[in-house]
């Protein structure tokens, strides 16, 4: 065991642990929000991190043996723990000042067409920006640009929005069997492609749209149809005949039309299970589904602007509703269903 | 319980002769009347005459074309979520090869519309604009008989290519100052984008 102090919360993780998986379990513990943010690290997949550098934290004593400080920011979804070690991620204003500049290259090539784009409202590099970037930009010259680009007959790659995070190769390296894009060309000439465009027919391929942390890679069979804010989701489940796949996803969902079936994700942007193509992309009628409820979405988001939870109090989902004294009120299933008033 | 001092108590006292004729009070009530003729009144004879408004009244909107005529709005749906009467409804549509001069962005609104009857003219959806598409202009909404033909489309939304409606009025110096920085892409139009890619292929 190591006791890491992360923003002067102790806490104790088994040796080996990230300083990022660290601050997560913080975060889960204590319901702060110290976790520093990840654009290419993604724990669900191995090998991922260390390209993006969002994640750059403060080590102000290496470990209790050596209490030296790390001359640099170290990425911390690549740097593990040490005992009695001291890192600094939101209480360093040369840390927050340093990430900002990390934001500032991420964008240098990024077209800002978040109008156009149907990431926007769940996008991490738009969250990022938002939360951790400044408000202009000094880059003057031409910003690299691209034609949109078919990867077969349901996913769009927009190779302008990329920022390179790697994290789709990986997870066609690491779910779908036998990979048929990866990252060609070096530095500024770098881009994601397939060998002369050739469609990705995996069963899972369907997930970097998921993993992809920007508007890079979106579903064709979603493209324009709403924006994000506009849909509610809801977790819903069917018996997938796919072995691998569970078969819990989320529906974005508009009046009873299905828009879109992704992955549930947690707190972190993560998909929690990986599902196949076909509970993706070929069905999208409500009769497939056995729907569970609303899906959780944090108030910051913009999604929330569709009243999703107030839904779930009127489905009575929410079965305890806290009084301010902190005192619950235990409402019994479906008490605030209009329908059921009426009754 | 009184709460206040302010209650008259009604006294029913006999009316004396000249109250009981009604004629004095029928003269002063019609002195009243007649005064009116010759005083300027409060109304003006709209649509004739119109009276002056603010260079920045909130009236009938307007979806803007550019330089070139392109429609200028991308469906990015940030005038509806910020309407607080939800009156603005649209649907996207994708832009076809050949069609850069009509829209001006890969995406633009096929279906857009706005509830007369429901917008409140609170000018939301113009500070939430990007594109600077969506604009209120000077313009009043006309009256109409049925409540359906107070939902407008873009028919009667985009503006006229023929009949382009200044809103420089509107902006600040600073943005009509920063609108003519052509190195900036919010400020290229298609054809400026066109002629910056071939002298980029030339160097």
């Amino acid at each position: 065991m190591a006791k890491v102090t992360i923003d002067d919360i102790t806490i104790d993780v088994p040796d080996g642990t990230s300083i990022l998986a660290a601050a997560r379990m913080i975060d889960e513990q204590h319901g702060t929000n110290i976790a520093p943010p990840t654009m290419c690290y993604y724990s669900k997949l191995k090998t991922t991190g260390g390209y993006c550098r969002t994640c750059i934290v403060t080590v102000e004593k290496g470990s209790e043996k050596d209490p030296r400080p790390m001359p640099k920011p170290v990425p911390s979804c690549r740097t593990n723990v040490m005992d009695g070690m001291v890192v600094r991620n939101t209480t360093s204003p040369e840390l927050l000042e340093a990430r900002a500049g990390v934001v500032e290259f991420l964008l240098i090539n990024h077209p800002l067409d978040c109008p156009v784009c149907d990431q926007a409202g769940e996008c991490h590099l738009q969250d990022l920006g938002y939360e951790n970037g400044k408000e202009g930009t000094r880059y003057e010259f031409q910003r690299r640009e691209f034609e949109p680009i078919d990867i077969g007959d349901k996913i769009k790659l927009h190779m302008n929005r990329c920022i390179l995070c790697y994290r789709c190769v990986k997870t066609c390296e690491q779910i779908t069997d036998g990979r048929v894009h990866g990252v060609i060309n070096r530095g500024d000439h770098a881009e994601i492609s397939t060998y002369i465009q050739n469609a990705i027919d995996n069963d899972f391929s369907g997930n970097v749209i998921d993993v992809c942390p920007v508007g890079a890679l979106t579903d064709r069979t979603f493209r324009f149809k709403s924006r994000v804010w506009f849909t509610n989701p809801v977790d819903a489940h069917r018996d997938c005949n796919n072995e691998k796949c569970s078969g819990k996803t989320r529906l974005w969902m508009k009046g009873d039309d299905v828009l879109r079936v992704t992955a549930r994700k947690d707190r972190w942007g993560e998909v929690e299970e990986f599902i196949c193509n076909s509970c993706r992309f070929d069905h999208k009628k409500t009769s497939d589904w056995t729907i569970e409820g609303p899906s959780k979405i944090s108030h910051h988001s913009v999604i929330s602007q569709n009243h999703n939870e107030l839904r779930k109090l009127q489905l009575g989902i929410h079965k305890q509703i806290k009084k301010l004294d902190g005192t619950k009120i235990d409402l019994g299933e479906g008490a605030l269903n209009p329908n059921n008033i009426d009754k | 319980m009184q709460l206040t001092n302010r209650k008259k108590v009604v006294v029913k006292k006999e009316m004396s002769l000249a109250e009981k004729l009604y004629l004095p009070a029928i003269t002063n009530g019609m002195v009243i009347t007649m005064k009116h003729f010759f005083k300027k009144g409060a109304t003006v004879r709209y649509p004739e005459v119109k009276r002056e408004i603010s260079e920045t009244y909130r009236g009938q909107h307007v979806l803007k074309r550019d330089e070139q005529g392109a429609e200028r709005c991308t469906a990015c749906g940030l005038c509806a979520v910020a309407c607080p009467a939800e009156a603005i409804t649209m649907e996207a549509a994708e832009r076809k090869k050949g069609e850069e001069t009509l829209y001006r962005e890969e995406k633009y609104a096929a279906v857009y519309e706005i509830n007369m009857l429901r917008c409140i003219f609170c000018g939301l959806c113009e500070e939430a604009c990007p594109k600077e598409a969506i604009f209120l202009t000077d313009r009043i909404v006309p009256t109409d008989l049925k409540r359906d033909e107070f939902v407008y489309g873009k028919d009667k939304l985009v503006e006229d290519i023929n009949h382009r409606i200044d809103l420089s009025g509107r902006q600040t110096k600073e943005v009509l100052e920063f609108k003519k920085d052509k190195t900036k892409a919010h400020n290229q139009t298609w054809a400026d984008k066109q002629k910056l890619l071939k002298e980029n292929k030339h160097h």
